[in-house]
């Protein structure tokens, strides 16, 4: 029973032809509509509420397949649309939802299909240096070549006005943190309008991942963006067994879920430390870091990796966890738990510091809705959105077992992302501690088969920052023909552009911190 | 204010004495990156961070060498803003194409003398991402590199060493 093939089914009619035996897992609805209909569909989905989780084009020869993924509560839907070669076009959801407008700019940069009615089609990715018609994604397009530079140039938003003036920044930051340009079109202290430019990272990931074997991909996913390695892994591996049907053995599972929320407390630790030392709070930043290497130096004693990169594998993990460590594990959490908490205290009672982050990059619920934002961002802002609970993998299916919290607040602003991230430390430690005392016997690592031609495979993992989708192709001899990666920083960033207006300058970097989205995750 | 005085006795010191441990072969001992800062940067080095394209797990790492526990500072090492002020940029990569020009730049608008260390297995030859239309590779094909540090993220006391063995390698 799903609502959204319901609507689409009454709305689009016979024009919408729903695929069996393509998409996996089957949970996830898969339908075919014509061009025309495309931004039917997408209107559909608006009025059912649902949201545009991704939009990504792929190159089916002699055709381009577009795709849209919407999320409703626990039910995804993909509609996909065929275009030609010779006329590459399609309409353009960006009318119906804005994070479309960034997607599309990518799919326009990076796969040459043109989304008709778009209201902005600069480059985005592509850097206007690169060769007009050089399109990475598309099959004809040899990736093992240096480009030439061309000359051309960016167009930027302006404001103008008398007192109206600009402060561009980066790519190179003053801080250890990835390139990024950022241009604040100012009046006095105030931001009137905050423009980024991303894509200074681009290393062709998706790209790669076509020349990569299925079974050494995950290698490549734990490099997207460093600081979630477990979770970008594991959507690769989960995606990648969903297409042969493949079920990990429990105690994989429940490993993996270990990984992931050890992940999630070690960067929320760091984030909430650096968020505090935006604000001239240094003491929080050390202590936490404290707190943090503590963690990342028993990831390295217990699996052999500081931040247990390439311990997901394909049919479960890398590494097992003997009584020892789980002793360790269950005593570092005692500790953890009982400095963190005065930490929280130390927190929560100091007023120069609330002055600071309450009422700060405000994105309003309406506007996290509209950007069909995602993660912690989303949760700060009103939206109950988690993947462990609206689309788990075992544990996290048990439910009534481990009653998952997920915090939601309302008043969006580095407050409210701060302490989403404080509640999320403790429903982790929480939960950890059950996975150990519970953690079932066996295997683990199974035997993954390949997928067979022409099949796709879809994975929603909770990483720390927020909800991390592949979706994955197989071409016609089996190979992989495309791995769609959307990180959600794809979608997050456009809610750090819409929070900064109104705000000081010098309360960028603060604002930055608390979404602290992934440059590297964006730009692939 | 009570609990953060509290808090901050009850943590004490936590940094630790730097040993040679890891991944490197260099045996250190603290003193050593301290002595050779003071005899040849007169007591403090500074040092640029340059992402040029990493996936952010070498940054991590690099943060960490600021934590309390590794505490570079102790050795009169410090990060700077700016690459005017910098003896040393430690440059994570692979070069993406879209950061070759402005690593280029960051380079130049950093004084000579200046000392170049790659970081990573990315930085020192481009790693799982290689060479194609969007990576360039390793920074020694964009600017000279003087020294490299392995590891995928490398730890922070391998970090360390690295930085030790470029500054021990500069005469003068």
């Amino acid at each position: 029973m799903s609502l959204l093939k319901d609507a689409i089914i009454s709305a689009i009619g016979e024009d919408a032809r729903f695929s069996e035996n393509y998409q996996y897992p089957s949970s996830v609805v898969f339908c075919t509509v014509p061009k025309a209909r495309f931004a039917d569909a997408a209107k559909t989905m608006k009025k059912a509420y649902a949201l545009l989780a991704a939009e990504w084009a792929s190159e089916e020869t002699p055709w381009f397949g577009i795709f849209a993924c919407y999320r409703w509560g626990a039910e995804y839907l993909i509609v996909k649309t065929i275009t030609t070669m010779d006329d590459p076009t399609f309409p353009s959801l960006t009318k119906k939802f804005l994070p479309a407008y960034r997607f599309e700019r990518q799919m326009h940069s990076l796969m040459g299909v043109i989304p008709e009615g778009h209201p902005d089609l600069r480059p985005w990715i592509k850097f206007e240096d690169w060769p007009q018609d050089a399109w990475p994604l598309r099959k004809s397009f040899d990736a093992s070549k240096p480009m030439p530079f061309v000359k051309g140039e960016y167009k930027w938003a302006r404001a103008e006005g008398e007192g109206v003036y600009e402060i561009p920044v980066g790519p190179v930051h003053a801080g250890i943190i990835e390139p990024g340009h950022f241009r604040f079109q100012a009046v006095g202290e105030q931001v009137i309008n905050l423009e980024e430019r991303l894509g200074y990272v681009h290393k062709g990931i998706e790209k790669l991942f076509e020349s990569m074997k299925w079974e050494d991909g995950y290698r490549l996913a734990g490099r997207v963006s460093g600081d979630t390695t477990v979770a970008h892994s594991l959507a690769y591996c989960i995606a990648l067994e969903s297409m042969s049907g493949f079920v990990p053995s429990a105690r994989a599972s429940w490993l993996r879920a270990i990984f992931l929320e050890r992940e999630r407390i070690a960067n929320h630790l760091g984030d909430i430390g650096a968020i505090c030392n935006d604000a001239a709070f240094a003491f929080m930043l050390y202590q936490l870091m404290r707190l943090k290497e503590a963690m990342l130096r028993a990831n390295a004693e217990l699996f052999g990796h500081r931040f247990m990169m390439d311990k997901v594998i394909p049919g479960g993990v890398a590494v097992d966890i003997d009584e020892y460590g789980q002793g360790k594990i269950l005593s570092e959490l005692n500790m953890l738990e009982k400095d963190f908490e005065k930490l929280v205290t130390i927190y929560d009672e100091n007023p120069s510091l609330e002055d600071r982050v309450k009422n700060t990059g405000v994105l309003s619920p309406e506007k996290a809705r509209e950007l069909c934002a995602v993660g912690l961002v989303a949760r700060a802002s009103g939206l109950n959105l988690d993947c462990r609970i609206f689309h788990p993998f075992p544990p996290y299916d048990q439910y009534d077992r481990i009653e998952l919290g997920v915090p939601v607040l309302i008043t969006g602003d580095v407050h409210a992302r701060t302490w989403v991230r404080v509640q999320e430390i403790r429903e982790s430690i929480r939960i950890i501690r059950w996975f150990i005392e519970n953690l079932p016997e066996g295997n683990i690592i199974g035997t993954v088969a390949l997928p067979s031609s022409e099949k796709a495979g879809f994975a929603a993992v909770e990483g720390w920052r927020g909800e991390i989708i592949y979706w994955l192709q197989s071409g016609p001899a089996g190979e992989i023909n495309r791995c769609m990666v959307r990180d959600p920083s794809s979608v997050n960033w456009l809610g750090l552009e819409q929070a900064l207006p109104g705000n000081i300058v010098p309360d960028f970097p603060l604002c930055n911190k608390s979404f602290n989205q992934s440059y590297s995750g964006h730009d692939l | 204010m009570i609990r953060i005085l509290r808090q901050i006795f009850r943590t004490g010191l936590v940094t630790e004495e730097v040993r040679g441990q890891e991944e490197s072969n260099i045996n250190v001992v603290g003193g050593r990156l301290e002595e050779i800062i003071k005899k040849r940067f007169r007591g403090s080095l500074a040092i640029r961070q340059v992402d040029a394209g990493s996936c952010n797990g070498c940054e991590l790492e690099i943060h960490a060498l600021n934590n309390p526990i590794y505490n570079c500072e102790q050795f009169g090492i410090h990060f700077t803003a700016s690459p005017r002020f910098a003896d040393m940029l430690l440059v994570t990569g692979p070069v993406t194409r879209n950061m070759e020009i402005a690593l280029r730049r960051t380079y130049n608008a950093t004084p000579t003398p200046k000392l170049v260390v790659a970081i990573g297995d990315c930085g020192c030859n481009g790693g799982i991402f290689g060479k194609s239309y969007a990576s360039v590779g390793g920074i020694d094909k964009v600017i000279p590199v003087d020294a490299y540090i392995y590891g995928c993220p490398p730890a922070p006391a391998a970090l360390l060493n690295g930085i030790l063995k470029a500054i021990e390698g500069k005469k003068g």
